[in-house]
């Protein structure tokens, strides 16, 4: 093979639809593989503590359902990594129930589904750290040790390339993956069809987030990545945007602490040699990048545990007396709090829009707040009740609190709305921390089955 | 001394979580012009955006001056990981905004 087609059509897919335009001009360039990642940490712990999704059923078989047809029409694999944002077992089980629902409303011909997991047993990782094969922190984190473990909900393992090559050795036609690094999705196809690894994760690095490496900035649209033994060229689908050398070399900042590495389960991308030429209007062309392979795999593990249920309440000032002591009118209802409660078992979270309430601490205006403030109030407890309750003290006490030379009397605050509201429990990531393997494929159990008929 | 604003001479300015314990920054200009020029002002340096984050400098985990992309690249470790009760900013994409003032000076 000389080289290899391979388009992207959405950089989180399930989060916000593909556009269907450039996707269709994406098909007609006769892609050898289609492809989309579909999850993020960038959710948040939620969704992953709570083995949920945040995105949308709707969105997500949309996109599926385009990519399958196309997929198949052609006869090309369609991969899908980290599915349902989390990429969690009952993701997969989701995705793999979403293809079987679109293949008989399409009587699509019987095809080969393939599928792997990555959700991480509690006990082996107890025994890992037990045996000393330490579980290393990540930026900053300490090792784990087994009360942090404790504290853990579900634990993920970020993938390599290692299980899609292994299921399309299979004969899988669709591949729906567990949690997996980005760029794996695509590296894999590339890798097994013998294309140096290092373009081959340079691919799947530059696909992974879609039009993200084109200008103008619209997320969505369909790129084309060409792979050769000498290259990558990449080229936007959508008729109003190019693939440029500071588009593509941009993008390789996205997201990421530093642009010119990209660690996956298996070695280490380094992109300081990489060189871009434009070679078409709307085709930038990469050279260079390098892969540094690890002797022994080291996977990703995102953890993600409950801290407890939570409230949420607002409230609003306009005295500018008051304003200027609202720390001391969040004292005074935190202090009620202490009085019922104590002072541990529990969270509350003062958070002051007009002030500081998007930077915190890091805020340089914060001695300088606006004519009026929205403070927002979460309280975190074990249960629902006494989550209510931290909430409402906290929230209504600003209503009472006591400062010495304020004119109104009959009120601190503002509601508008006198209650708290129930909100997601409250969940904390447990888990950045890489582990040790000994064989690559052995946290991420493959399986093929028929589908179709 | 003739000065402007970083926000007239760079083409964006983000913020965004780069996993789940840390925030990126990137500044990233259309003309090397005026990226060379931020570069030698010094105006943005390790020690300047710790100043201006009020954070130890120690927090800044990485800080590259990346010419291929014209672009200056700076990351950050979160105070608490994201989404963590509490935390307002569960993309890491509102952190940037003390950075468009920023006054960089042209000759």
């Amino acid at each position: 093979m000389q080289s290899m087609k391979v388009i992207c059509p959405n950089g989180h897919l399930g989060f916000a639809p593909l556009k269907p335009g450039s996707f269709r001009l994406g098909v007609e360039m006769g892609p050898d593989i289609i492809a989309a990642d579909s999850g993020s940490d960038d959710v948040g712990p939620v969704p992953l503590g709570s083995d949920t999704s945040t995105s949308p059923l709707a969105w997500q078989t949309q996109d599926l359902e385009a990519m399958l047809l196309a997929a198949r029409e052609r006869n090309v694999p369609m991969i899908i990594g980290s599915a349902g944002d989390t990429g969690a077992n009952s993701r997969v089980d989701l995705y793999l129930k979403i293809i079987h629902e679109l293949a008989a409303k399409h009587r699509l011909p019987r095809f080969k589904l393939g599928w792997f997991y990555s959700d991480v047993d509690r006990e082996w990782l107890r025994a890992k750290i037990r045996s000393g094969d330490t579980v290393t922190g990540l930026d900053a984190r300490a090792a784990l040790d087994e009360a942090e473990l404790d504290a853990t909900d579900r634990i993920v393992a970020m993938a390599g390339v290692h299980p899609y090559i292994k299921l399309l050795d299979m004969g899988a036609d669709v591949i729906i993956g567990g949690r997996s690094s980005d760029c794996a999705v695509f590296a894999a196809p590339a890798i097994r069809a013998g294309f140096p690894e290092a373009l081959s994760y340079y691919l799947g690095k530059v696909l992974e987030c879609a039009s993200f490496c084109a200008e103008p900035y619209g997320g969505k649209e369909t790129v084309l990545g060409e792979i050769s033994h000498d290259d990558v060229k990449v080229t936007a689908m959508h008729p109003d945007q190019r693939c440029t050398v500071a588009s593509v070399a941009g993008h390789a900042m996205y997201e990421r602490s530093s642009p010119y590495y990209e660690y996956v389960a298996g070695g280490t991308l380094d992109m300081h040699e990489c060189r871009y030429e434009q070679v078409g209007p709307k085709t930038t062309r990469v050279t260079g990048p390098r892969f540094i392979p690890i002797d022994r795999v080291r996977v990703k593990l995102e953890g993600s545990g409950k801290v407890g249920e939570r409230y949420v309440g607002i409230a609003g000032v306009r005295d500018p007396y008051t304003i200027a002591n609202i720390d001391r009118v969040i004292g005074w209802a935190r202090a009620q709090v202490v009085e019922r409660f104590g002072t541990s078992g529990y969270e509350l979270h003062y958070t002051v829009y007009g002030r500081d309430g998007i930077m915190g601490s890091m805020e340089p205006l914060r001695d300088r707040p606006g004519h009026e403030l929205c403070v927002v109030v979460q309280g975190v407890a074990a249960t629902r009740e006494m989550a209510e309750e931290v909430c409402m003290t906290g929230t209504r006490q600003m209503f009472y609190a006591r400062l010495p030379d304020v004119k109104g009397t009959a009120g601190s605050v503002a509601f508008v709305l006198d209650e708290v509201m129930s909100a997601s429990p409250a969940y904390r990531w447990t888990m950045n921390h890489t582990v040790g393997i000994d064989d690559p494929l052995e946290l991420f159990p493959c399986h093929v089955a028929e589908a179709g008929q | 001394m003739a000065t402007r604003k970083l926000s007239e001479l760079a083409k964006t300015i983000r913020s965004k979580n780069a996993g789940t314990d840390k925030i990126t920054f990137d500044v990233i200009f259309r003309e090397r012009d005026a990226y060379e020029t931020v570069k030698r002002s010094g105006a943005i340096s390790r020690a300047k955006m710790a100043c201006l984050l009020n954070i130890d400098e120690a927090r800044i985990t990485d800080f590259v001056e990346y010419d291929e992309a014209c672009a200056i690249k700076f990351t950050i470790l979160r105070e608490r990981p994201s989404g963590s009760a509490g935390d307002p900013d569960i993309f890491g994409s509102q952190q940037y905004a003390p950075l468009l003032d920023i006054e960089i000076p042209t000759v």
